[in-house]
């Protein structure tokens, strides 16, 4: 069996779909977050693999700036719930709905 | 041979360990699956040979990512477990659902796709002097927008983390339990214009302020 490329994208594919239904059916804002590292990181599995199916850098270049941006991300995600903490809000994403109401 | 087996090892682990962060009730133990999945990954960059973003994986996400996370997680304590619901069956199968469709749609996407086998790569593909040259010649672009994204991240995070007083609702008990501190007249001419609609009153004896058309 030679493992190609298409199977390591394969699996990224995978990786998205579990992430997607984390994000789905949780309702802890830390598991959300958890669960959209799974997503880009799967992201990432598929830019690289494209790059060594295309022999070029440049989707590892792409992968290092989404690496950024999810660093960014749970910078900005994590001190929301941190503050959401702080304020005794109770840490369920269902009652997170003042902007809404 | 061996990649083979490699691949599949790091198959198993990577899918199994996401599952894990998915479906475990406990926040630190999804944390926990998730540096395994980080680290699954990791192998897998190696396999297709991007030694550096899997030296990169494993620095920025185990070493960074994951422990703030942990600590974060370690601090909110019982507060951050999952809030109990009778949560109906539908939700979870539409859910289930709906990601499998996603997944389905991509894998059809992705298969009709014409994959020829991947080229022999040059012995420095994937170094740190590779990735490097990219991001300074051809992305600079990239690279800047990348460090400023960062750099207001980094801002974020602090205004976020900083302690404050809790806004308290009109008629709460402790509302406005600060007395209003009258701002000098000095400071009034140059910080603060007329038109603020903070109740300013000047001091005994200052010049009153120029009321603007």
């Amino acid at each position: 069996m030679h493992v190609g490329v298409q199977w390591f994208v394969g699996v990224s594919a995978v990786l998205f779909g579990i992430g997607l239904f984390g994000v789905f059916t949780r309702r802890s804002p830390l598991v959300l977050l958890l669960s959209i590292e799974i997503m880009l990181n799967s992201c990432n599995l598929a830019l690289i693999a494209f790059a060594r199916e295309l022999g070029q850098t440049s989707g590892q270049i792409f992968a290092l700036v989404v690496m950024a941006v999810a660093a960014s991300e749970v910078v900005v995600g994590l001190g929301l719930v941190v503050a959401l903490a702080r304020r005794r809000v109770d840490l369920d994403v269902d009652s997170l709905t003042v902007l809404r109401d | 041979m061996t990649y083979e087996i490699v691949f599949v090892a790091a198959g198993v682990l990577a899918i199994g360990s996401a599952l894990g962060v998915v479906l475990s009730s406990n926040p630190f133990h999804s944390a926990l699956s998730l540096i395994l999945n980080l680290a699954a990954l990791a192998t897998f960059y190696l396999l297709l040979s991007a030694d550096f973003l899997a030296a990169a994986q494993v620095i920025v996400y185990a070493g960074a990512v994951m422990i703030m996370f942990l600590f974060v997680t370690a601090y909110l304590g019982g507060h951050a477990a999952e809030p109990v619901v009778d949560r109906p069956l539908w939700q979870t199968a539409a859910a289930l659902v709906a990601a499998g469709a996603v997944v389905a749609e991509l894998v059809f996407a992705l298969a009709s796709a014409g994959y020829h086998r991947a080229p022999a790569v040059a012995a420095g593909f994937g170094s740190a002097q590779d990735v490097g040259a990219g991001f300074l010649s051809r992305y600079l672009l990239a690279f800047e927008a990348t460090s400023i994204l960062l750099l207001v991240a980094a801002v974020g995070g602090v205004v976020l983390g900083t302690r404050r007083p809790a806004p308290r609702a009109v008629g709460e008990e402790g509302a406005f339990e600060r007395p209003w501190q009258p701002v000098p007249p000095s400071v009034q001419s140059d910080v603060m214009d007329v038109e603020t609609r903070f109740p300013v009153t000047p001091l005994e004896g200052a010049p009153e302020p120029e009321v603007k058309a």
